[in-house]
């Protein structure tokens, strides 16, 4: 018998290397297509930022870290506090908006599902520069919703809702917010919500099967969710240009200041590097949870000695 | 102690959908109490009303003389064990015991000698830092029975907790089950669907059906002596003959007269009357099959039939005989080395006989009836339970691969 288990167990794993070389075979195109327009790009941006920068907006000759150095004394320091602080922010509070509205989806009759999905993807149907500038006119001085707010007091005269960190705040909510709900939703609606009762009937009160049973049920999601907002906010450019003003400036905005404006692109580069490695660092947490998931369920296929 | 939990009247409805209709049980405590009826017929509704996890639309409830009707799941000492055992998948098996008492704020130290006493009840000391995922279907449902009984509950309530399971696993987990009863006392409430589960496990149940009890007592009692056509063809299989009582006889006996058959003696203790339609309940097993005619005895029915089909099932064979426009179906049982005797065949002759003492007189309230009686259709025949079996899960497939694997 154990030797038959031997055999099978080689079959599998010859079965194994077959799919996994037949994988590779099938996501070269698309492995090709990084190579080229993104790994390449990357590894140039890097290279530029350790150039010199040449007055007339190009490269310059020779190596230097002058690009680092002159970013380090000026005002990055406040630029990127106010990117990762709007960008945690964005994703905290779209987490909590998108979390009731997912928990009300997977719950719902599978018509209403569709028709909340589809209510969430036709925004996309217009093009996103159009949605940023509808805030634009929306938020303006003489827009409506001044009007309204000044009427109830809640703003003065001269005040303006526009151009300063709140208004980026709430565009990129908004721009995002549909990126924090599908992933959550996916995950739960495959929770087993008999896992609550099972809660519930072993002594456990709502707020505690809630944040024990069920946020660890739908990890995956949220972790998911948290990258799919975090990361693109943290490389806003354009909502920031549209709706910050200079006092909501993004990390984004500075470094097409300094590429179109100041003409130096190694100055430019190496804020992208930062940038980079900025994005780079939660998306490694990201693979290394994977990873463990990954071994787990390896793990999973070694089936346990059971008892007879 | 008696009357320990109580159903009070409860009345449940879903929507238009009555799930439960009056029904009043009342419950020993240290008993083990099945809940037995086909799907649809609120028994999994009564034990869900008992969780917490419905609340009643009328009656009480109440467990050891305080009324728990409105409490809230997590404020009853009740626990449940899962029809699909819903282990939380990202706990190991220790974590998984161990949850109810850490709700409960019991010391570390506490909680680790109940958890290590609850794992060698289980016998999973081995696996008790496994993920639910990595353990077999059978080892599941003790971690659920161990994570609901470490609580110690006043009352254990099993959801169809067999139903995943395999054939002799579902065997060996009813033994299990049972020791386990024996070494902590705690009353259990069970549902299924499979008489044969409530039968071995039950001190006494409770047929159910549409939403109302249809009969309680002891197994044997329910077996043997059924009150009605619905409890005598769920439970078990049996023969219906419409009859009309034509002469009440002494020491409760009445001679019926049956529609094509000859007139019959039956057991009449419901005290029916000359001229009442009744309809007579005999089981299979306990009609008498011969290629001879018996010898007369005046509390024997014989009937003369031919064999039209017949299913060998190993231990015993069925056979569907015709007598008239009657199909009977009778079980013998094999005493003697089967391929030695001189089995009954196809078109065989046959006499039948029964004692008047094994037949019920019923009324009979509905055609659904009808369905539930066994009458030789292909593919029916072994079709082990009435109800459903669609949740061949993941744990059922795993156990089965398993088998296979062995």
């Amino acid at each position: 018998m154990n030797n038959l288990m031997m055999i099978m167990n080689l079959k599998k794993s010859g079965i194994m290397k077959f799919k996994i070389s037949n994988e590779i075979k099938l996501s070269l195109p698309s492995l090709l297509w990084l190579l080229v327009f993104f790994m390449i790009p990357t590894v140039i941006v890097v290279l530029i930022s350790f150039k010199n920068p040449d007055p007339f907006g190009g490269i310059g000759v020779g190596w230097s870290i002058n690009g680092f150095s002159d970013i380090m004394n000026s005002y990055f320091a406040v630029i990127l506090w106010r990117t990762v602080k709007l960008s945690l922010l964005t994703t905290i509070i779209c987490l909590l908006l998108a979390m009731p509205v997912a928990i009300y989806m997977a719950k719902a009759d599978a018509k209403i599902q569709n028709l909340l999905l589809l209510l969430i993807v036709i925004p996309f149907w217009t093009n996103f520069l159009i949605r940023i500038y509808a805030w634009k006119t929306v938020l303006h001085p003489e827009g409506f919703l001044k009007k309204i707010f000044f009427t109830f007091g809640l703003v003065p005269e001269n005040g303006s809702l526009l151009y300063n960190e709140g208004a980026v705040l709430l565009v990129l909510v908004y721009a995002y917010l549909p990126f924090a709900i599908l992933p959550l939703y996916t995950a739960i609606e495959k929770f087993d919500f008999r896992l609550i009762e099972a809660a519930r009937d072993l002594g456990s009160g709502a707020v505690r099967s809630f944040v024990k049973i069920f946020l660890p049920g739908i990890s995956q999601g949220i972790i998911s969710a948290v990258m799919v907002v975090f990361i693109p906010a943290l490389g806003s450019y354009v909502i920031p240009d549209m709706v910050g003003g200079p006092d909501g400036e993004m990390l984004g905005n500075k470094i097409a200041q300094m590429v179109f404006i100041d003409r130096n692109l190694p100055k430019g580069s190496a804020l992208s590097t930062l940038l980079i490695l900025a994005v780079i660092l939660p998306g490694l947490i990201r693979i290394f949870i994977k990873k463990s998931n990954l071994t787990e369920a390896i793990a999973r296929h070694k089936r346990p000695k059971v008892m007879q | 102690m008696k009357d320990f939990l109580i159903f009070d009247g409860i009345h449940k409805s879903f929507g238009q959908y009555k799930a439960i209709d009056n029904v009043t049980i009342s419950i020993n405590q240290g008993e083990v109490f099945s809940l037995l009826g086909p799907s649809g017929c609120g028994k999994t509704t009564l034990l869900r009303l008992c969780a917490g996890l419905e609340t009643p639309d009328a009656g009480r409830i109440i467990l050891d003389g305080t009324d728990i009707s409105n409490f809230p799941p997590n404020k009853r000492k009740v626990n449940t064990v899962f029809q699909n055992y819903a282990l939380f998948p990202h706990m190991s098996v220790r974590e998984n015991i161990a949850f109810g008492l850490k709700v409960a704020k019991k010391s570390r130290s506490e909680i680790k000698k109940e958890v290590d006493f609850m794992l060698d009840l289980i016998q999973m000391q081995d696996h008790a830092d496994k993920k639910p995922a990595l353990i077999s279907g059978g080892q599941k449902q003790r971690v659920a029975i161990a994570r609901a009984l470490v609580n110690k509950p006043q009352i254990l309530l099993l959801d169809e907790p067999l139903a995943a399971l395999d054939l002799k696993l579902r065997q060996r987990m009813l033994i299990e089950l049972d020791q386990i009863h024996d070494e902590v006392g705690i009353t259990f409430l069970f549902v299924t669907h499979d008489q044969s589960e409530a039968m071995s496990l039950s001190d006494r149940m409770a047929v159910m059906n549409e939403g109302k009890i249809e009969q309680i007592g002891r197994p044997v009692e329910i077996y043997e002596s059924p009150v009605s056509s619905f409890t005598a063809a769920f439970i078990g299989d049996t023969n219906f003959f419409d009859g009309r009582v034509i002469e009440i006889l002494p020491e409760n006996y009445s001679r019926l007269s049956i529609d094509g058959l000859p007139e019959a003696i039956c057991f009449n203790d419901s005290e029916r009357a000359v001229g009442d339609m009744v309809h007579v309940s005999v089981r299979p097993e306990k009609i008498m099959m011969q290629s001879q005619s018996p010898s007369v005895n005046h509390k024997m029915n014989i009937i003369k039939g031919v064999v039209e089909n017949l299913v060998y099932l190993g231990g015993s064979t069925k056979y569907w005989v015709r007598s008239g426009e009657w199909m009977i179906s009778a079980q013998q049982h094999h005493h003697h080395f089967q391929l030695d005797e001189k089995p009954l065949k196809w078109d065989d002759e046959v006499w039948l006989s029964w004692h008047a003492d094994d037949g019920f007189m019923l009324e009979r309230y509905h055609l659904d009836d009808e369905k539930m009686l066994t009458m030789p259709e292909d593919g029916d025949l072994l079709a082990e339970d009435i109800g459903d079996d669609e949740q061949l899960d993941d744990d059922y497939e795993f156990e089965k691969k398993r088998h296979h694997e062995i």
